[in-house]
């Protein structure tokens, strides 16, 4: 049995009834990561021998007929976004280059309390900021259908584990389609909860109203199994939200007849390309036949959703990344030559200012730097009302209207990006196309709801296309039950690039 | 009534307080980290406090009852609504760049208090223009006079809730600016909301000042206003505010510069130097990029939680001062003094009084002779040897005759010295309690003894009876000379 061919779900099972090992899942997937991730770059750290000694753990527990947690011996690669007590956590910043926390993550503490077994941390866009993982600071992940092609982003590299079965599942961030944009393009599943519904408590903050931990993994079902662990109420974090979290595995067997997906004309716009519309119409379609309808509706503000996420996300950023200035731990620059010292012409007032300017000019990445002073200017005195009061008035209007759509369907369908996967380099020279990757995406987190992603077809050139479904605040187990169905119904989840395979 | 303007000087100092108190707590504002003053460096911290990455804040509910409590007392307005923002700036004392702070929707405004000058100087209404809550930073400590340029960070104090309270400029003397932070004081020690421990960092006030100078013309110059930090006593805001006074009035003379001229001025008291410097002038310090914090929810405030706050404030000080002075028929003045001297003084002369059962003679014990001691021994009552009851013995003894007051006074400082009760002095001293029939026995021989006095004293000079004292007290020291007066008169009219 070859555990890389098995669904989460059936690892978890194969492991308790005593079929497979811990030791010997997690050995075959680190052997997976060694043989591949020397050309895909989705890990920044493998813990080898850390996860080797869970397993084995594990597996002795098993053997001496003790309990086990839900997830037990299922290898979990994590965004390197989450704070793990024992591994680095980086963010494939330099300013967090060898940082360790002195705590995990909620997420983490949830997972390893449910015997998942933690195999490493992934790459991603530096802090959390791109669509490509070109913005990582440790080098771009590549795409495993095609590794001249970027495996989208920020979660790149939780998304590229999984489609090259590094790992069965992965855990990544979303703060304006950083889980579910590199999903759609590397072919795999990945959900972006409900605001709230998974503790941000260990996720180094990008946006704090917008950033959400979700899972990525080959289904909605394994996506599900891993939801069931990680969400839930954390006292530490005051916006996770008290809701009991429901049995999302137990969830998906109801079919869909007489559900209303709503279909938004703004989504077939000039940009979308015409291979990514046929993939999206097909899935409409086996929505259909699976006895859904589908209905045209409305998000009239949801244009302004790229301009309103690029002033709030980098309005929260340039605070949040604020304690990155050398004085208590990460990068901190060289004593200069002192008081006078002179750095790109420029003098600095004291040596405690240049401590400050040098080690976030050496910390920190040129698209990081970027949206720093992106949000240090939108927050100025004199623009806070043109910028961000205003991002945030729109931010209402645009949540007013997925409540004012979820009065007409259940759930939003569309693309997930309006291209394939897109060539190294394509687009780092441009900053704003860059940042049209998120078209489809920003407004889920603008409006706090969730949204999941998974492969409805392929390209002539072989690359996967992404599907996106929208729902309503704590709707996670609607949109499992349909991306389910549809998975049931399609095999395109299956698929797995032949390069790698 | 304002007597400063009264005076002489041809101006009227303007002056308006800010005040950080930190809030008494277990833990700080935002995190579970313990509070105590006095620890090891960074001995009290966690990632939260640390701004470690990924760490999140979660509001400590103690510190925003005791916020209340504080803001009630001081009749302010309290927003059903209030939210938390972040000021950001950079400083190594603020490990995460910022300081969750409350911007435009301060959780209470529009409030005052009233201080009165028990002499009778002023009585001032000082307006309270809004009382909020945030965190406090770290301590650095500067070690540049070294030459190495270092600083040491003390995070212990970072994330420890603050109450700021900020005045209309409606104080007009250093006099009355002092005696209106010891009123605030008072009351915040009251609450049980702040210790209010200036050498902690507990309390801490700056000061903006300037004065109005009546012109000829019948208009009113206004100086600069400037900021006075750096006052660690009421005692030095007093004398900063007195000095920085003469000062304006000096610069006025020579410069004619008025308010809005300048921009505003911040200068630090040199307390032994007794001087106002200007300090460092910040530049663009000012723009802090408030913005409401998405880390953290807003608060609300409902009737039912003011309500529980308000029932567990119990009396402030100056309702008390008057409720004291009526039940106990004490002089406002005596209410004054005990009140100012906290809860605990208070309670202590209420025990004392009820024993006793009268209120004078238990006030003038506190004043004159406990509260004297604690001064000299700077002590507080908690530790005081002599409790309510034994005090109490003491003045019932006193007030029976068993022995004069001086002779009481001797057995209260052996009562304090010893901390033994009342009758284990009188036997320590030898100061045996003279009965009845042996105080007479004792009289009819002193007027067997003196004929010439008896004769005296029926003669109608009953001043002559002071003569029997000094020959009774040698006869036995433990009696009381009025009682041995009295007794020798009586003896004297019923022959
Ligand atoms: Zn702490």
């Amino acid at each position: 049995m070859q555990p890389a061919d098995l669904s989460a779900t059936d690892i978890v099972a194969a492991i308790r009834q005593g079929d497979l090992t811990a030791v010997q899942c997690v050995e075959a997937f680190l052997d997976r990561i060694a043989r591949l991730d020397g050309s895909l770059n989705a890990f920044l750290h493998v813990d080898r021998d850390g996860a080797l000694a869970t397993a084995a753990a594990i597996d002795a527990r098993r053997k001496a007929g003790r309990p086990l947690g839900a997830l037990a011996g299922l290898p979990v690669a994590v965004k390197d976004a989450l704070c793990t007590a024992d591994l680095p956590t980086t963010c494939a910043s330099r300013m967090l280059a060898g940082f360790r926390p002195p705590y995990d993550a909620d997420t983490v503490v949830r997972l390893r309390a449910a015997d998942a077994v933690i195999v490493g941390k992934t790459n991603m866009d530096e802090f959390a900021m791109g669509g490509s993982n070109e913005n990582s600071a440790f080098g771009p992940v590549r795409n495993p259908w095609d590794p001249a092609r970027a495996p989208g982003g920020s979660s790149g590299g939780s998304a590229a584990c999984v489609a090259a079965d590094m790992a069965p599942v992965a855990i990544g961030s979303d703060t304006g389609g950083s889980i579910r944009q590199p999903a759609g393009l590397c072919g795999i599943t990945g959900l972006k909860p409900t605001y709230g519904r998974v503790s941000r408590r260990g996720l180094v903050a990008f946006a704090s109203s917008l950033d959400q931990i979700g899972p990525m993994a080959r289904s909605a079902a394994d996506c599900a199994l891993v939801l069931e662990t990680i969400a839930g109420h954390d006292p530490g974090d005051s916006t996770s939200l008290a809701d009991v979290v429901p049995r999302y595995t137990e969830l998906l067997e109801q079919p869909l007849t007489g559900l209303r997906i709503g279909r938004v004309r703004d989504h077939y716009a000039d940009g979308l390309d015409p291979e990514v519309r046929r993939g999206v119409d097909e899935a409409f379609a086996v929505f259909e036949a699976a006895g859904a309808t589908v209905h045209d509706v409305e998000l009239p503000h949801a244009k302004y959703g790229v301009a309103t996420y690029y002033l709030i996300a980098p309005c929260e950023a340039s605070s949040n990344l604020a304690r990155y200035d050398g004085a208590h731990y990460g990068h901190r620059a060289k004593p200069g030559e002192g008081h006078r010292a002179e750095s790109g012409g420029r003098r600095f007032e004291s040596p405690l200012v240049e401590m400050y300017c040098r080690s976030r000019g050496e910390g920190f990445g040129p698209e990081v730097k970027r949206r720093i002073m992106l949000g240090t200017y939108a927050l100025s005195a004199g623009y806070y009302d043109a910028y961000y009061a205003k991002a945030l008035k729109v931010r209402r209007l645009i949540r007013q209207d997925y409540l004012d759509a979820f009065q007409k369907v259940d759930l939003i369908g569309g693309p997930v990006s309006a291209t394939p996967a897109f060539r190294l380099g394509e687009k780092t020279g441009d900053p704003l196309a860059m940042y049209l990757v998120d078209l489809y995406t920003v407004a889920t987190n603008l409006a706090g709801v969730g949204g999941i992603s998974f492969p409805c077809g392929f390209t002539k050139g072989g690359l996967p296309i992404g599907f996106q479904l929208q729902g309503p605040a704590l709707a996670e187990p609607l949109l499992l039950r349909a991306a389910d169905r549809f998975q049931r119904l399609t095999e395109w989840h299956v698929r797995r690039p032949e390069r790698i395979a | 009534m304002t007597a400063s303007a009264a005076t002489s000087e041809p101006y009227t100092t303007v002056i308006g307080l800010e005040v950080h108190v930190q809030l008494q707590t277990r833990t700080k504002l935002f995190c579970g980290c313990s509070t105590r003053f006095g620890a090891a460096p960074n001995t009290q911290v966690c990632p939260v406090c640390l701004g470690l990455p990924g760490s999140l804040p979660v509001m400590n509910r103690t510190a925003f009852t005791l916020a209340l409590k504080a803001a009630l007392a001081l009749g302010c307005r309290i927003a059903a609504f209030t939210k938390w923002d972040r000021k950001n700036y950079f400083y190594p004392d603020l490990p995460k760049g910022y300081q969750i702070s409350q911007y435009d929707l301060p959780f209470s405004s529009d409030g005052h208090l009233e201080v009165t000058d028990p002499k009778g100087g002023f009585v001032r209404n000082v307006g309270i223009v809004r009382v909020h809550l945030e965190e406090d930073a770290g301590k650095s400590m500067h070690d540049e006079a070294a030459g190495t340029a270092d600083s040491r960070i003390d995070l212990n104090r970072a994330g420890t809730p603050l109450c700021e309270i900020v005045t209309q400029p409606d104080l007009r003397s250093p006099q009355e600016a002092r005696a209106w932070l010891n009123e605030l004081k008072l009351l915040l020690v009251y609450l049980g909301v702040s210790d209010c421990n200036m050498q902690e960092g507990s309390l801490r006030v700056d000061a903006n000042v300037n004065l109005h100078i009546p012109q000829p013309d019948g208009r009113i110059a206004k100086t600069p206003i400037v900021e006075i930090k750096n006052m660690n006593s009421f005692r030095s805001v007093e004398r900063a505010l007195a000095y920085e006074a003469v000062r304006q009035y000096d610069e006025w003379q020579a410069t004619k510069a008025e308010l809005g001229t300048t921009p505003k001025q911040t200068r630090g008291w040199d307390d032994p130097a007794g001087v106002t410097r200007a300090q460092r002038h910040k530049e663009e310090s000012s723009d802090y990029r408030y913005f409401p914090d998405p880390d953290l929810v807003p608060v609300t405030v409902d009737e039912r939680q003011l309500a529980e706050v308000r029932a567990s404030m119990g009396e402030p000080p100056a309702v008390l001062r008057g409720t004291l002075a009526a039940k106990w028929r004490i002089s406002p003045y005596d209410a004054d003094v005990l009140v100012n001297q906290g809860r605990d003084i208070v309670a202590y002369f209420e025990d004392v009084a009820t024993r006793v059962g009268e209120g004078k003679v238990a006030s003038n014990w506190l004043q004159q002779d406990v509260l004297r001691t604690l001064n000299e021994r700077g002590e507080s009552i908690d530790a005081f040897p002599v409790r309510p009851e034994a005090l109490a013995d003491l003045i019932g003894r006193v007030q029976k005759g068993e022995f004069d007051t001086s002779r009481g006074r001797e057995i209260f400082a052996e009562m304090l010295a010893s901390g033994r009760s009342v009758a284990d002095v009188v036997a320590s001293l030898g100061i045996a309690v003279v009965d009845d029939a042996d105080l007479v026995a004792l009289c009819r021989e002193l007027l067997a003894e003196n004929p010439k006095i008896v004769a005296d004293v029926r003669g109608g000079k009953e001043q002559a009876a002071a003569g029997l004292i000094g020959q009774a007290k040698k006869k036995n020291p433990n009696v009381n000379p009025a009682k041995v007066r009295q007794t020798c008169l009586e003896l004297i009219r019923a022959m």
